[in-house]
């Protein structure tokens, strides 16, 4: 019953930041500042891990190719779909969980324990659109960070390649090898998800959390914990749907 | 003016607000006082709006909060300015742009003129060196006077303030429950302040409402205080050993 009503009204926190806009020329600058944020400021984090990732990628897929019977073209297919299918939008989205919703939950958080969530609310002003409402949209450009993160994971594991001694032109042929457009589509499909996911799901726990200090804390680690298992559940259903 | 009539507010099992009645007066400094857990707090949300009580009425200047709508709730949510016990000030914002913050969000006024409202309201409250500064680089006292400016910028009916001189020192505390009197005179507001602190009782407490319990025990002036043979409110007003022999001179 607990869960059930905390789904009850995670729902309708998301319906209500669509309500009692706040000025555009206002919602316009909290946009832009959540996009810098979010999104822009998670770009370095995430060049660098994905690009380590994929070296790793390119190396543990070449270590279990050791036959001679199987073409070294093989470690960049592997890699591409890895990173495409899984490694990039899933994985990272996690990544982002740990960084971009531990932010959402205690920035939102420290305002619930200082009162500036009341004090919003006492001018007349919605505080779930004022609060949530731009950081969803920022994070519908989500999408981008992941496109960053595929290339960089794929050069990561072409570079590495290259210095281990395996031809480029065999990889870039197994990064074209037996292309399918739609697994491009279905890794966005699920992007989009998660960033509506990483945006409400710490929101949620921020806005109603209650106490004091310690508890911006544990808000911001059970955040954490629920965006990633609601990432992870998204992920299996999504693949259930679209490729099985 | 505010009335509330038989205002029942609970939580669970927990009857905090019970069945309490009175009127909070235009141009006066009002005071819910009593000891913490008395259920001032509550009483001042279910003023402000942010909580429900389960049973009662609210008639703000004549117009009951039963017969309100949505839309006029927030239309008068907009004419109410709240002082919290923390300042609740916007990190992030300097003391101008708090100060700009309702104007800016709720009127239509353009910039310019929004920056003179909010430099006039920062002047009035004698804080006209702090312009740029943040929250963080205030004292107590200061945020104080940037939480009244923020909240008087809009020009309100009911001033809310909750425990205003909460962790200052008296002489601080004096100075903010002056300002806050002098600017309900001089606006015409109707004022209502939750403290547990006797300063401000003998300073401004020009109709007082005595809590215990969730219940109402006793109301007066700060005149009449000091001479009722009420035991609840004699016990509460001299706690101190300071004013135990205070009445000792009475």
């Amino acid at each position: 019953m607990f869960y059930l009503s905390d789904i009850g009204k995670y729902f309708i926190m998301i319906k209500m930041s669509f309500f009692k806009p706040s000025k555009w020329k206002i919602l316009k600058k909290l946009i832009f500042k959540e996009i810098n944020d979010l999104i822009i400021e998670s770009i370095p984090i995430v060049a660098i891990l994905s690009f380590f990732i994929g070296a790793v990628i390119s190396i543990q897929t070449a270590m279990n190719l050791s036959s001679p019977f199987l073409e070294k073209s093989l470690i960049g297919f592997a890699t591409r779909q890895s990173v495409i299918l899984e490694f990039a939008p899933t994985f990272m989205s996690i990544i982002m969980a740990g960084k971009v919703g531990s932010y959402i939950t205690s920035s939102i958080g420290t305002m619930r324990v200082t009162e500036q969530i009341d004090a919003l609310e006492v001018m007349g002003i919605n505080p779930l659109n004022y609060l949530v409402f731009p950081k969803i949209i920022a994070l519908l450009f989500y999408p981008f960070v992941i496109t960053i993160s595929m290339f960089v994971a794929i050069f990561g594991g072409f570079l590495a390649m290259t210095f281990a001694g395996v031809p480029s032109e065999a990889f870039i042929s197994g990064i074209q090898m037996e292309f399918e457009p739609f697994h491009i589509i279905y890794a966005y499909i699920k992007t989009f998800l998660f960033a509506i996911i990483l945006a409400t799901v710490p929101s949620y726990h921020g806005f109603y959390m209650k106490g004091g200090a310690l508890e911006v804390g544990r808000a911001s680690t059970l955040s954490f914990v629920w965006t990633s298992i609601i990432i992870i559940v998204v992920n299996f259903i999504i693949t259930q749907l679209l490729l099985s | 003016m505010i009335e509330i009539k038989n205002i029942i507010k609970t939580f669970g099992e927990n009857t905090i607000v019970n069945n309490v009645s009175t009127t909070f007066d235009k141009g006066k400094t009002n005071l819910i006082i009593g000891q913490s857990g008395s259920g001032k707090t509550v009483l001042l949300k279910c003023l402000l709006g942010l909580h429900i009580p389960n049973s009662g009425e609210i008639i703000y200047d004549g117009v009951s909060n039963k017969k309100m709508n949505d839309n006029s709730k927030t239309l008068l949510r907009r004419e109410m300015g709240m002082v919290f016990q923390g300042s609740a000030l916007f990190d992030s914002m300097s003391v101008i742009e708090n100060v700009m913050f309702p104007l800016t969000m709720l009127s239509n006024k353009n910039d310019e003129e929004i920056r003179q409202k909010a430099e006039i309201a920062i002047q009035r409250v004698e804080l006209d060196k702090a312009h740029q500064k943040l929250p963080s680089e205030l004292s107590g006292g200061m945020q104080k006077r940037v939480a009244i400016a923020r909240a008087i910028v809009m020009n309100p009916k009911y001033l809310f303030c909750d425990e205003p001189n909460s962790g200052l020192d008296p002489r601080t505390s004096i100075i903010i429950d002056k300002l806050i009197q002098e600017i309900t005179k001089e606006f015409n507001i109707t004022t209502i302040i939750n403290t547990h602190d006797m300063n401000s009782v003998m300073e401004i407490g020009e109709k007082i409402l005595f809590l215990v319990d969730g219940e109402k025990e006793w109301e007066g002036s700060n005149k009449e205080i000091f001479k009722t043979n009420n035991q609840s409110i004699s016990d509460f007003v001299y706690s101190s050993e300071l004013l135990k022999k205070v009445r000792k001179f009475l």
